[in-house]
C-alpha cells in the first residue's frame, strides 16, 4: 500500500515488536484491552506487564474478550481493543468479531500467530487467521516484518474508526513481536485505496429537503448509523423542526428519545403497530443510517409494491447499503451527522414548511394506530410477566441505565419496554443475533462507566453461553446486575415453533438448569430468586442498592408469554400478528 | 447481462482472495477472472466477467469498492472497450486431417506453436465469441485439450484506468 508518511511521532527508541504493539495502542489513546494470553502472544503479554498505561482485562474465554471490547466500544464510541493468541484463541474470537462486523462496531483485534518461518507448516496452534476472519472483518493484516508493525496498527485504527466502522484484525507472528525496530508512530495516514466519503452531495441534499417540505405523510426512520455517527442531536432537531413522526430500529434505539410524543416506537418484526403502519403508509420516508434489512421491513416486495408512490431519501456512509434491498429515490452518501447538518441548514434557511393540515391528518391517523395499544399485556396474571420486569427496571433505574441484552424474546421485550432516551444506552447484538453477548457487553460498559447503573437483561439459555465471565466480573469488581428472565425455554425458538411448527417444541426447552442463585454465589456474587409478581420491584430495588456487588436476579417468568406484535418471516411489515390481549 | 469489470487492486498478499471471497460470499457469478501486476508494480489489475441484473452489478461494484485493497473499479461494458482472451488448443492432426486443421487455424488467424507427428498446439487470441466459434468449427473428437486465460479488457480511445 502506498503511504505518504507525514511528520511522525518519533521517539527514536529501539523497541521489540511486542513493545511496539503496546506503545502504538497507548498512542491511539487506548486505556483498556480485553484478552487472554497464550504461546504466540507471550512477548506482548511480557511487555504488557512492564508498563502501567494500558489496563488489561483477563476474560475467561476469548469470545468474552471480543464481546466486552465490543460493548465498551458501543457504549463509549471509542475503538474497542482485544488481544488473543493464535489458533484456538482466534477461532474462539471469531463469533465476537462477526458480531461486531454485522453491527459496524469499531474494533482492533491483535492476534498472535506462529513464527513467520513456521506459517503454513501446520504448526502447533496455527490457523489461517487472515483467511478465517476475512469475511467478518472490515479489513485484516498479517505483519511479516517488525518494521511495518506500527504503521499497520495505525492503519488498523484508521480503517476501523472511519467511514462505516468495523473490526480490523492485525495478525502478529511471534518472531515479529520478538524482533526489534526503531519505533515511529505516524500521526496521520493516507491510503490511496481507502477514502470514505464524509460530506453529502449538495444537490441531493437539496432534493431531499424539497421532498421533506412537500410531504403529506412523512416518516423518519433512524437506525444504528445515527448512533454510530453520533447524530442523535441532529435527528432530534430534524424531527422537531418539521413535526414529523420518528421510529428507531433495534440498533437505533436512543437515537431519538423514546419518551417523546413524536416517537412512535421501534419498527420491524417486533415493532409497534403504529411504527410499522406509518412506515408502510407514509409518502416520504427519510432513512438515516439504516439499511432496510429483513427484520425491519420484512418482505421488500411487499414494502415497495404495497406503496409504489412512496418517495425514499436514504442517508448512509456506506454506498452499498443504499438500494440493496429497496430502491431509493434520493440516495445521499455521507456521514449522517454531516449530511443532517447541511440538510438542517437548508430547512432552517427557508420559511417553507409542510402543509399543516396534511400533517395534522397524518398525525391523527398515527394516533388512531397508537390507540390500539399494541404493547398491552395481562397485568393481572399470577405469573411474572417479563414485560412487567422490564417496565419496573426502567422505573427503578429512572430510564437512565445502560442496558445490555442477549438474544431472543427478552431482547425484544427489553427493546419494547425500556424507553431509551439517550444514545449508546442500549447494547445488543442486532445483526448477527449472538446469544451470550449480554454479560460480557455489561462488563465492557461497566468498565467504561463505573458509576453508572448497568443491567444485563438475559434469559436462562443465553446467559449460559458466556456465564464463565461471572469470574471476570469478580476479579475486576464489575457490579453489574443480571436480570435473568427465566422461562425455562429458548423462548423465541419456542414462539416460532408454536406459531409455525405445530407446537412441536423440538429441543427448545431448557432442562437441568443450574440453581442460578447458588451459581452466582459460587462465583462470589449475590444471587436472588424471584417467583412472584409482587416481589419483582422489591428485588430490583434491593439489587440496585447493592452498589458494589454483582447481583444475579433469577426471575421465574410466564413460560407461555410471546412477543407481540410479530411480523412472520417473509410477510410485509403491515401484516402483524397482534397480542390476544387486544 | 454480461459485464466486464476492471479492477485495480493493491498488489498485496490476499487481495485476490478478498475479491474472490466477496463473489462467493454474496452469491455473485464469476465467469472469468484474470489478474497480473500492472506497469506500477504496487498494483495489480483484474478483469472479471460476471453476469447479473443491473441491480446486482451495481451491488457488486459497490461491494468491490468497499474492499480496502481495491483502488478502483470500472464497468468496461458501460462504454466502448476492447476485450481479448487467449486460448491454447491441442488438437489431433494426423493423416488427411492434418492439412485441414492448419487451414482452419489460418482462417481464425491462429498460430501453430507446437507440432508433433500426430498433433498441433494452436494459439488463438480474440473475443470470447471468436474462441468459441473456433472450437465449434473443429471436429469435437479432434480436440485433445484446451486452456483459456479468461477475458482481459481495456477501454477504447485515450481514456485510461488510473489509481
Amino acid at each position: 500500500m502506498e503511504l505518504q508518511l507525514p511528520p511522525m511521532t518519533e521517539t527514536g527508541e529501539t523497541l521489540t515488536g511486542a513493545e511496539v504493539v503496546i506503545r502504538s495502542l497507548v498512542a491511539e489513546g487506548v486505556e483498556h484491552i480485553f484478552g487472554y494470553p497464550g504461546g504466540a502472544v507471550l512477548f506482548i503479554y511480557d511487555a504488557l506487564a512492564q508498563q502501567d498505561k494500558l489496563k488489561h482485562i483477563l476474560v475467561r474465554h476469548e469470545q468474552g474478550a471480543l464481546h466486552a471490547a465490543d460493548g465498551y466500544a458501543r457504549a463509549t464510541g471509542k475503538c474497542g481493543v482485544a488481544l488473543v493468541t493464535s489458533g484456538p484463541g482466534v477461532t474462539n474470537a471469531v463469533t465476537g468479531i462477526a458480531t461486531a462486523y454485522m453491527d459496524s462496531i469499531p474494533m482492533v483485534i491483535i492476534s498472535g500467530q506462529v513464527p513467520t518461518r513456521a506459517i503454513g507448516e501446520d504448526a502447533f496452534q496455527e490457523c489461517d487467521t487472515v483467511g478465517i476472519t476475512r469475511p467478518c472483518v472490515k479489513h485484516n493484516f498479517l505483519v511479516k516484518d517488525v518494521n511495518d508493525l506500527a504503521v499497520t496498527i495505525k492503519k488498523a485504527f484508521y480503517v476501523a474508526t472511519t467511514g462505516r466502522p468495523g473490526p480490523v484484525l492485525v495478525d502478529v507472528p511471534k518472531d515479529v513481536s520478538m524482533h526489534t525496530t526503531r519505533f515511529h508512530y505516524p500521526d496521520k495516514i493516507h491510503m490511496r485505496s481507502y477514502n470514505p466519503v464524509v460530506k453529502g452531495h449538495a444537490g441531493q441534499i437539496k432534493k431531499a429537503v424539497q421532498l421533506l417540505l412537500h410531504a403529506q405523510r412523512p416518516m423518519v426512520y433512524a437506525g444504528g448509523g445515527a448512533i454510530l455517527g453520533n447524530a442523535s442531536a441532529e435527528v432530534a432537531d430534524l424531527v422537531r423542526l418539521l413535526g414529523f413522526p420518528v421510529t428507531n430500529t433495534l440498533m437505533g434505539l436512543g437515537a431519538y428519545p423514546a419518551t417523546d410524543k413524536q416517537f412512535v416506537g421501534m419498527l420491524g418484526m417486533h415493532g409497534t403497530f403504529e411504527a410499522n403502519m406509518a412506515m408502510q403508509n407514509c409518502d416520504v420516508l427519510i432513512a438515516i443510517g439504516a439499511r432496510f434489512d429483513d427484520r425491519v421491513i420484512g418482505n421488500p416486495a411487499h414494502f415497495s409494491e404495497g406503496n409504489p408512490t412512496r418517495k425514499i431519501i436514504h442517508i448512509d456512509v456506506d454506498p452499498s447499503s443504499i438500494s440493496k434491498r429497496v430502491k431509493v429515490d434520493v440516495p445521499i452518501v455521507g456521514h449522517v451527522k454531516d449530511v443532517l447538518h447541511d440538510l438542517l441548514a437548508l430547512v432552517r434557511g427557508t420559511r417553507e414548511r409542510p402543509e399543516p393540515a396534511a400533517l395534522a391528518a397524518w398525525w391523527s391517523q398515527i394516533e388512531a394506530w397508537r390507540a390500539k395499544d399494541c404493547l398491552k399485556y395481562n397485568r393481572k396474571s399470577d405469573l411474572i410477566k417479563p414485560q412487567y420486569v422490564v417496565e419496573k427496571l426502567w422505573e427503578i433505574t429512572k430510564g437512565d441505565a445502560f442496558i445490555t441484552s442477549d438474544v431472543g424474546q427478552h431482547q425484544m421485550w427489553a427493546a419494547q419496554y425500556y424507553k431509551f432516551d439517550k444514545p449508546r444506552r442500549w447494547i445488543n447484538s442486532g445483526g448477527l443475533g449472538t446469544m451470550g453477548v449480554g454479560l460480557p457487553y455489561a462488563m465492557g460498559v461497566k468498565l467504561a462507566f463505573p458509576d453508572a447503573d448497568v443491567a444485563c437483561i438475559t434469559g436462562e439459555s443465553s446467559i449460559q453461553m458466556c456465564i464463565q465471565e461471572l469470574s471476570t466480573c469478580k476479579q475486576y469488581r464489575l457490579p453489574v446486575k443480571v436480570v435473568n428472565l427465566n422461562n425455562r425455554y429458548m423462548g423465541m425458538v419456542r414462539q416460532w415453533q408454536e406459531f409455525f411448527h405445530g407446537n412441536r417444541y423440538s429441543e427448545s426447552y431448557m432442562d437441568a438448569l443450574p440453581d442460578f442463585v447458588k451459581l452466582a454465589e459460587a462465583y462470589g456474587h449475590v444471587g436472588m430468586r424471584v417467583d412472584k409478581p409482587g416481589d419483582v420491584e422489591g428485588a430490583l430495588r434491593e439489587a440496585f442498592k447493592l452498589k458494589d456487588r454483582l447481583v444475579f436476579l433469577d426471575i421465574i417468568t410466564d413460560q407461555t408469554e410471546n412477543v407481540f406484535p410479530m411480523v412472520p418471516g417473509g410477510k410485509g411489515i403491515s401484516e402483524m400478528i397482534l397480542s390476544e390481549e387486544l | 447481462m454480461r459485464h466486464i469489470l476492471s479492477i485495480l487492486v493493491e498488489n498485496e498478499a490476499g487481495a485476490l482472495s478478498r475479491v474472490a471471497g466477496l463473489f462467493s460470499a454474496r452469491g455473485y457469478n464469476i465467469e472469468t477472472l484474470t489478474v497480473a501486476p500492472t506497469e506500477d508494480a504496487t498494483m495489480s489489475r483484474m478483469t472479471i466477467v460476471t453476469t447479473g441484473s443491473d441491480e446486482v452489478v451495481e451491488q457488486i461494484t459497490k461491494q468491490l469498492n468497499k474492499l480496502v485493497d481495491v483502488v478502483k473499479v470500472v464497468d468496461l461494458s458501460e462504454g466502448k472497450h476492447i476485450e481479448r482472451e487467449l486460448m491454447l488448443v491441442k488438437v489431433r492432426a494426423s493423416g488427411k486431417d492434418r492439412e485441414e486443421m492448419k487451414r482452419t487455424a489460418d482462417i481464425f488467424r491462429g498460430r501453430i506453436i507446437d507440432v508433433t507427428d500426430k498433433s498441433y498446439t494452436i494459439e488463438l487470441t480474440g473475443t470470447t465469441e471468436k474462441l468459441d466459434a473456433f472450437l465449434e468449427a473443429l471436429d469435437r473428437a479432434a480436440i485433445l485439450e484446451t486452456v483459456r486465460t479468461g477475458v482481459s479488457g481495456i477501454g477504447r480511445g485515450e481514456w485510461v484506468l488510473k489509481a
